[in-house]
């Protein structure tokens, strides 16, 4: 299951769509909490300045995968990863990889916003100063640059020295998202973003994602299948810890090629 | 297919697609009542009943594009649901079109009753390509409520048999009016009733496009007969 086949589609040529490359590239991927496999032989491309979406019931595996890309689960004690994750080329899961580097090219935003308790200032300068040195003119205009990123300057700017605690659930999570955003990473994995959020707050965060997706990879898992239809180029179906169908969102959605995608995209699913 | 969770998704694809068939089967008895006209076999006030009828196609066109709305507006269909409701919307017009056409036969033939020169082409060939314009839509429909593409593919190709009997019957009143002008006015409403006929073949074979589309998800619309098997074959 290569997405290159997909994005060779003429339809992609019809929509004078850039050609699309691999960012991140999933070989024979295993995943196990201890003795439970929770991925089987994950094979996937993350298509580069696209928007690639996992869908699937609930346990299917598809927020494990999400956590595998930047190894978000080495965090943890019995989970491991067993096969290849190529980023540009390297083995993220080879021994020796700097998780904290691998980290600041793959950011992540999770489903409940999760600021730190300091200001929405310092929300953002924490991160980027684990990484870079820079003076405080830079910092500032660092921080215009990612709240402005998502789309948050323009309510932001005056508060600056407000708590992040005291933004809304919307406007934390955009927040999250700046703070993700400002330590310039490459990919960016969102985890159910906009489950915990109201209508309007999710629209702005779909519009943000695909204003994101011209400089950045992102990769999203959602329970709403309405959401990854409208946000991703491309869609994977997941069950039972296995990839059933990836392909292009518009055929997906449209003209699933295997029944178990077409049941469950339709709400036939048990 | 199996059931939606929401059983009440199901109930309401269910009462559009039946709505769909019952509206397909006025059509077809509306036919059905044109051509006894063209017959001259008619019983009394059938062109009434025709009239009547065609209202309650109409009728029937709107009340299941609103379920289509509604459909679409609260369930957010997906895949085959989708492709489903957008052919439904499709056919309904297809349908009304049909309505219209047999409305058009039946009150050309009551008026061309009197002409006995031209009373075998409306007997005999005329009658015939709307026996064949009916048997295809009666296939149309048969295909829609069985999902069967690759009957509809044979109902698609039959669109040409009804092409190539308006084009004989146009033939045969062209001589019919070059050998005797004042059979010209009477031999005109049958071109035009042949030419109706005609449009219920375009109609039935629309339908079975469509059916393509919704089992397929491919649109045939365009295609030619031979890329249509090759769609239907495939896997």
């Amino acid at each position: 299951m290569n997405f290159e086949t997909v994005a060779a589609r003429p339809v992609a040529a019809e929509l004078h769509l850039p050609p699309v490359a691999p960012k991140m590239s999933i070989r024979n991927l295993d995943f196990f909490y201890g003795r439970f496999q929770g991925l089987k032989g994950i094979n996937l491309d993350v298509a580069e300045r696209r928007v690639t979406a996992f869908i699937g019931p609930s346990g299917c595996g598809k927020s494990t995968l999400l956590r595998t890309l930047n190894r978000m689960y080495s965090l943890y004690p019995g989970q491991r990863a067993v096969g290849e994750i190529m980023l540009d080329g390297e083995n993220i899961l080879a021994p020796g990889v700097d998780i904290n580097m691998l980290r600041a090219k793959v950011g992540m935003v999770f489903q409940k916003p999760t600021p730190f308790p300091m200001s929405i200032y310092d929300n953002i300068a924490f991160g980027v100063g684990l990484y870079e040195r820079m003076s405080p003119r830079q910092m500032d205009e660092r921080v215009e640059w990612a709240l402005t990123k998502a789309a948050m300057w323009n309510e932001a700017k005056d508060k600056l020295k407000q708590s992040g605690m005291a933004l809304s659930g919307g406007q934390q999570q955009r927040l999250c998202i700046a703070r993700a955003v400002a330590v310039k990473p490459e990919v960016l994995l969102l985890d159910e973003p906009t489950s915990a959020l109201d209508p309007i707050s999710t629209a702005k965060i779909e519009e943000l994602i695909t204003e994101l997706k011209e400089d950045y990879t992102i990769a999203i898992v959602t329970h709403n299948m309405q959401q990854a239809a409208r946000v991703s180029d491309f869609t994977g179906y997941m069950y039972l810890g296995e990839l059933i169908e990836f392909g292009a969102t518009d055929d997906l959605f449209l003209k699933p090629k295997r029944k178990e995608t077409e049941d469950y995209i339709t709400g036939r699913f048990g | 297919m199996n059931e939606h969770t929401h059983k009440q998704f199901d109930a309401e694809m269910e009462t559009i697609r039946s709505g769909v068939l019952a509206m397909g089967g006025l059509a077809e008895t509306q036919l059905t009542r044109a051509i006894a006209v063209l017959r001259d076999d008619e019983n009394e006030g059938e062109i009434d009943r025709v009239g009547a009828v065609e209202h309650e196609i109409n009728r029937m066109q709107m009340t299941i594009d609103q379920q289509c709305s509604q459909i679409i507006a609260k369930r957010q269909p997906a895949a085959i649901d989708l492709r489903m409701i957008l052919t439904i919307t499709k056919i309904v017009n297809d349908l009304e079109r049909i309505g219209d056409e047999v409305k058009k036969i039946a009150y050309k033939a009551a008026q061309t009753r009197g002409s006995d020169q031209l009373a075998q082409v409306r007997h005999h060939d005329v009658a015939h390509a709307a026996d064949r314009a009916q048997e295809m839509l009666q296939m149309a429909l048969d295909v829609f409520a069985r999902l069967d593409a690759a009957a509809a593919a044979e109902v698609i190709e039959q669109d040409g048999e009804i092409d190539a009997a308006f084009l004989a019957i146009m033939r045969q009143l062209i001589s019919y009016m070059m050998e005797d002008p004042r059979t010209i006015g009477p031999a005109l409403e049958i071109v035009f009733i042949a030419k109706s006929i005609e449009r219920i073949g375009d109609h039935a074979k629309n339908i079975a496009e469509a059916v393509v589309q919704v089992v397929r998800g491919k649109d045939v619309r365009h295609a030619s007969a031979e890329e249509i098997r090759a769609e239907v074959a495939a896997e």
